[in-house]
């Protein structure tokens, strides 16, 4: 279970993530912003949860839907929202945007434009980490359709068959883009798919930071002792757009308001923290304010940062020194 | 003191020498070594690698460091990738460039683009070794030179070496090398055997070679070709006419100086490539003449290449798919017929 102090610690980042997706779709719907973003709100739960148990010698793989992963992993607000922006001063110069975010002095090796190329990428981290003996774990974020890919089944048949640590941690969100999972794949359960590989599977409340607290940290656990990888399928929700400027049209406003009124990510931990004697209401209000701030502050600085010089499209394609 | 060894020899000294000096390197990919998991049966190391070129690696390795992987090319290359993005430098094995067809989004989308999209932060150094060409009537689907299409993409380097020499020292480059490498092996050249220098040493990515020298014509091969050329120059000197031989070695980083100095020095090229017409490196020789060495030229640039069709089985077939001797030297005398 977790501390005080770590559960204010926790909120911080739902609540960062929140802010930050949510300021993200007012200013992109303002046209102050270009590209896709496919943004995590609804889903907080699962990479709060998950990179709890991490550190920076561990790693972290990611996809499309990666703002939230970065956030809980550590890689800096600021870089990030330049990095949105285009700019100079972004975490990846500006040449990456939203779906190719990383940092590898974090462990982040990479958001991903492509559904399911990062699987197979977390199980080389894996392989890394076992080859030196670092200790670590690296752990793939990947959704429901991703799980329909080559890639996912290949990935989970090498990492179990070499007992890697590696940590598959699939955000079933119910579709993908405008498919619902029921319709892609012939299971309700979607972690079924571990049993094809011998591999440990779990299901979490992807909406209930405690749970996949628990679930992913059985698995994390079990990879840091050799015992090999886990599939453990979060499910959840997104409360967004596919992309913002997706118009929907394939939900019924009963299914989103009903996640949203009952099984909002926030809300749930701030009642279960509140019950459990972990926070109160008014420090969790000071950390909204406080998260407000910084990432206006972000927003700021990412505005006011200078483009990159056209001269810079030639660089960074190979290592040269 | 240099030994003759075969081209397999060589590339494997090669990865023993890169191996030894550098933990970070692992080879991974399909039958690397064979037999895996029965050691306590007496079995390891059964195949060696396809061709035999991984072969006594895993016994002085270990099966950490040499695994054999799953048919799983789009796994165990995306494997490679994110082992090589975080410390490793793998050198992983698709046994024929042909099978890219099922693992290509590793090369196109993730190692060619991880620096670039990371804003020059990630270094993925990984070697992908594979068999490419024709010859052995392996037929439509395990004898293409796709070589073109990997030198397309940004942010990846290809190599192709002609002689076992030159095979271990671009092989010791690549893997040195921070960036990925594709490292193509013609099968047709395998147990061609050749002086090799011992110890370790490393032949730059980029450099071309001049293998013989000739003032009237210049010819332009990798790989397999730079032999057919070397035929042809023997044929050519019969007729009076000296041929220069460049051997590319390394399609990208391209070598364009030496290509350009061999042209102003013979005022004609032809360039010999395996590979279909369109969209390949003899196209992109014939534009580099034009582009910078127009002023050189006293006769059209030819390209001798295979048709644009796949590689047929039958030998008939095959032997007329590939670049001759004899269309070489057709060729060259085109190219002076045109001159008088
Ligand atoms: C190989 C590939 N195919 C298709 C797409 C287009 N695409 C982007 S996101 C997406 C849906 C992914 O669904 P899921 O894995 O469930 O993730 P979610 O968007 O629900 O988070 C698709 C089809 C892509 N980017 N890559
Ligand atoms: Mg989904």
């Amino acid at each position: 279970m977790i501390s005080r102090e770590e559960a204010l610690d926790v909120y911080q980042q739902l609540r960062t993530i929140r802010s930050f997706e949510e300021k993200l779709d007012t200013m992109m719907k303002a046209g102050k912003m270009a590209g896709f973003l496919h943004l995590y709100v609804g889903q907080e739960a699962v990479a709060v949860g998950v990179c709890s148990h991490l550190n920076d010698r561990d790693y972290v793989s990611s996809n499309h839907r990666g703002h939230g992963h970065c956030i809980a992993k550590g890689v800096d607000l600021k870089g990030m929202m330049a990095e949105l922006f285009g700019k100079k001063t972004g975490i990846c110069k500006g040449k990456g945007g939203s779906m190719h975010i990383a940092d590898l002095d974090r462990g982040m090796i990479g958001a991903n434009g492509i559904v399911g190329a990062g699987i197979p990428q977390a199980v080389g981290a894996a392989l890394t980490v076992s080859v030196k003996k670092t200790g670590g774990v690296a752990v793939a974020f990947f959704g429901d359709g991703a799980t329909n890919q080559g890639q996912f089944h290949e990935a989970l048949n090498i990492a179990a068959t070499w007992k890697l640590p590696a940590v598959f941690i699939l955000e079933n969100n119910g579709y993908g883009e405008a498919t619902p999972a029921e319709f892609a794949a012939p299971m309700t359960d979607l972690a079924v798919r571990a049993k094809s590989y011998a591999m440990h599977s779990l299901v979490a409340d992807g909406m209930d930071f405690f749970d996949v607290f628990e679930k992913a940290g059985e698995a994390i656990d079990r990879a840091r002792k050799g015992e090999g990888p886990s599939l453990v399928e979060c499910k959840t929700y997104r409360f967004l757009g596919h992309f913002v400027g997706d118009p929907i049209g394939y939900r019924t406003d009963e299914e989103l308001n009903d996640w949203k009124t009952n099984r909002d990510p926030l809300p749930t931990f701030e009642t279960k923290a509140i019950e459990m004697g972990l926070v109160s209401a008014d420090a969790l209000r000071r950390i909204d304010a406080e998260v407000t701030a910084e990432i206006e502050a972000a927003v700021a600085s990412a505005e006011e940062a200078p483009f990159p010089s056209p001269e810079d499209v030639l660089t960074d394609v190979y290592v040269t020194e | 003191m240099a030994r003759t060894l075969s081209f397999t020899a060589a590339l494997n000294e090669a990865l023993h020498i890169a191996m030894e000096a550098d933990d970070d390197v692992i080879i991974i990919g399909e039958d690397v070594a064979g037999g895996g998991g029965r050691k306590d049966q007496g079995i390891e190391d059964a195949w060696g690698g396809p061709f035999g070129a991984t072969r006594g690696l895993i016994g002085k390795f270990g099966p950490e460091r040499v695994r054999d992987t799953p048919i799983s090319e789009m796994g165990f290359l995306g494997v490679a990738v994110g082992a090589a993005a975080t410390g490793l430098r793998p050198v992983a094995e698709i046994m024929f460039i042909d099978f890219l067809g099922v693992a290509l989004d590793p090369l196109l989308n993730q190692a060619s683009k991880m620096r670039y999209m990371f804003g020059g932060k990630a270094r993925v150094p990984l070697t992908m070794r594979t068999n490419v060409g024709a010859g052995n009537r392996a037929s439509c689907q395990h004898s293409q030179a796709l070589y073109g299409m990997t030198v397309a993409i940004p942010g990846l380097k290809t190599v192709i070496p002609s002689t076992p020499a030159d095979a271990k020292g671009l092989l010791l480059a690549s893997i040195r090398d921070d960036n990925p490498v594709v490292f193509c092996e013609t099968k047709s050249l395998m147990n061609s055997e050749g002086e090799v220098p011992e110890g370790d040493y490393e032949i730059p990515l980029g450099t071309a070679s001049v293998v013989r020298e000739g003032g009237d014509v210049t010819l332009v091969g990798m790989g397999r070709t730079v032999h057919t050329a070397l035929e042809a120059a023997d044929a050519l000197a019969e007729d009076g006419l000296q041929a220069d031989v460049v051997d590319l070695r390394s399609l990208y980083p391209l070598d364009e100086a030496t290509v350009l100095a061999s042209l102003e020095k013979t005022g004609r090229l032809v360039v010999v490539d395996e590979a279909t017409p369109y969209c390949g490196i003899a196209s992109e020789i014939g534009a580099l003449c034009i582009d910078k060495g127009f002023d050189f030229l006293n006769a059209p640039v030819k390209k001798v290449t295979a048709p644009h069709t796949p590689v047929p089985f039958s030998p008939v077939l095959e032997d007329e798919y590939m670049p001759s001797q004899e269309k070489i030297v057709a060729a060259v005398h085109e190219q002076l017929g045109w001159n008088t």
